[in-house]
């Protein structure tokens, strides 16, 4: 009877579990399908696979472009993040002094600050950099990462603070000894063992930079540095919706990052669950 | 000589960052402040000219904003509400000794990783087209009718997508707080005769009061500040009636060109956030017991 009982609730987790996840088969059966179709059953399956509307979207969306632009942003912005927070981290724990407190300090207690209280502002700052120094902070992959880092930078610092805390600096003391300097001794011995937050860092910051949308459509405007959510705005904001080649656009936007979560689901259960334990 | 040493070594790994951090967010903040207190357009030849508080006194009597914050509490209190309930529901089902636990955490977890301004979209398709054509194929058009026309129903919508994105992540946190119980306490109370539900509430949940604390203030803190569900999703509309905060302040400042009023609402945005996150951390807080 208690075998049967399990039996039956599990049933229905399961079927709960799959109902949750029917936006997903909306816009996938959707994505092969054409106007006629769509609109005589949007639950149905497809009559037929068809990935024309797969290529349409993808050449209205410059997807291919948008793709590389939004690797090319989370990748180079997350490995300056992790680089300079953990060094900077570093050599906040490990030299205590006023300043390294009071840096520490405004590192977290700026992160409160919500981005609508900087947008405009920060793109005066950024405009003035570039009408000044002509340094092209605007309209850049370039200054988009700069601006990534910035705002990355102090949860990231905040993360690596309270581990660096926790590890010994016996074995740093030993290697200073042996005549390392500061810059071997942090890359070859400490950085190794900060891994665990390396990653957590590393899973928070691609949900957050690759799905990011506000700070990209103020800071680029060209059609061509596009991330992904620019060019899927841009998409449904053109035209009166065409909602099957819209689905296939959205199923697009969707299959990189659930190739993500699938092959690396370990760590961003366990990184967004360190990362959010830790605040 | 040492010292000196060490003292470039402070400062060729400190800098860097904090240069960048300084020019990103330290500078715009406190420039922000300035902006708050003039009346500008935007235009970089147009005069900036100084008004004092009036931007935070008009703030008071803007209908537009008053509404949009009002709309913006009602979202945040509910969808607080409903995503912890869920969230910490999914967390007891995945916690529990059932085999399909992983399956359904993968599943329930999903859908925080797709951003908000695609889950907007999905879901525009499904308040509209979809529930339209159920409603005419069912004939139930008192409910399956296209939602993001109806004011209430809107807000609704924005309340049910974000449910959707956030209730799996916090489940996360809350599988972590109660994994975190050790197994001697809960056989314990077993042996004391306390039943599901005693043990639930009397034991599981006093021992997650630190769960509880992170996930109030990342719910609140992430309902508060929405923006990309409200883009995508319903634009603010149907004639403003789920724009909320983030949005209005977006709209003042880019679309209205009312770049001083704008930022003056984007101070109180602050102020607003911190106050209300900082003081649901402190009760909270003091809620956590010690093991």
């Amino acid at each position: 009877m208690k075998r049967l009982w399990k039996l039956f609730i599990s049933m229905f987790i399961i079927m709960f579990s799959l109902f949750y996840l029917f936006p997903i088969y909306i816009v996938v059966v959707n994505s092969f399908k054409n106007r006629q179709q769509l609109y005589a059953n949007m639950l149905a399956a497809p009559d037929a696979i068809s990935f024309d509307y797969y290529v349409t979207a993808m050449n209205k969306m410059n997807f291919l472009r948008a793709f590389g632009n939004s690797l090319v942003v989370t990748v180079v912005s997350i490995a300056f993040i992790v680089a300079l927070s953990s060094m900077t981290a570093w050599m906040l724990v490990r030299t205590n002094n006023k300043f390294s407190k009071i840096i520490f300090f405004v590192f977290v207690a700026t992160m409160i600050i919500p981005f609508q209280t900087i947008m405009m502002p920060l793109m005066q700052v950024m405009g003035w950099i570039r009408d000044t120094l002509h340094i092209p902070m605007l309209n850049t992959l370039g200054g988009l990462i700069y601006m990534n880092i910035g705002f990355g930078a102090s949860m990231a610092v905040f993360l690596y603070h309270g581990f660096i805390k926790s590890v010994p600096i016996s074995l740093e003391e030993a290697a200073i000894i042996d005549g390392c300097n500061k810059f071997k001794v942090f890359w070859r011995i400490v950085f190794p063992i900060l891994k665990p937050t390396t990653v957590t860092v590393m899973i928070l910051d691609v949900i957050w930079i690759w799905n990011d949308y506000l700070l990209p459509s103020l800071a680029i405007s060209d059609k061509a540095k596009r991330t992904i959510p620019l060019s899927t705005a841009s998409f449904f904001g053109q035209f009166t919706i065409e909602w099957n080649l819209a689905m296939a656009g959205l199923t697009l936007t969707i299959i990189p990052v659930i190739i993500f979560y699938l092959a690396a689901q370990k760590y961003i259960v366990k990184g967004v669950a360190a990362g959010a334990v830790k605040l | 000589m040492r010292k000196k040493k060490d003292r470039a070594w402070y400062i060729f790994f400190v800098i860097p960052l904090l240069f960048i951090f300084t020019t990103v967010v330290i500078i715009p903040f406190v420039i922000g402040i300035g902006y708050s207190f003039i009346s500008w357009d935007g235009m970089p030849l147009n005069d900036k000219t100084f008004v004092g508080f009036d931007n935070f006194i008009r703030l008071f009597s803007d209908k537009r904003f008053i509404t949009s914050a009002l709309h913006t509490v009602i979202f945040t209190v509910i969808s607080v509400a409903v995503i912890n309930i869920l969230g910490l529901t999914f967390a007891l089902i995945v916690t529990s000794k059932l085999k399909i636990r992983n399956i359904v955490r993968t599943m329930l977890f999903m859908p925080y990783l797709i951003g908000g301004l695609i889950l907007g979209y999905i879901w525009k398709f499904i308040f509209t087209d979809l529930f339209k054509m159920i409603g005419e194929t069912t004939g139930l058009n008192n409910f399956f009718f296209s939602w993001l026309l109806n004011p209430k129903y809107a807000l609704a919508a924005m309340i049910i997508v974000t449910t959707w994105q956030m209730a799996g992540y916090i489940m996360i946190i809350y599988i972590n707080g109660i994994q975190g119980i050790s197994e001697d306490v809960i056989e314990a109370s077993k042996v004391d005769g306390a039943g599901f539900w005693r043990s639930l509430f009397n034991i599981k949940f006093p021992l997650i009061m630190p769960s509880f604390t992170i996930c109030l203030f990342m719910t609140l803190s992430n309902c508060f500040k929405i923006f990309d569900v409200n883009v995508s999703l319903t634009g603010g509309g149907p004639s403003n009636s789920t724009e909320m905060m983030a949005m209005n302040i977006y709209n003042e400042i880019f679309s209205l060109n009312n770049y001083g009023y704008g930022q003056a609402k984007a101070i109180f945005f602050f102020v607003a956030v911190a106050s209300i996150t900082l003081i649901q951390v402190a009760i909270t807080k003091k809620r956590e017991v010690e093991m």
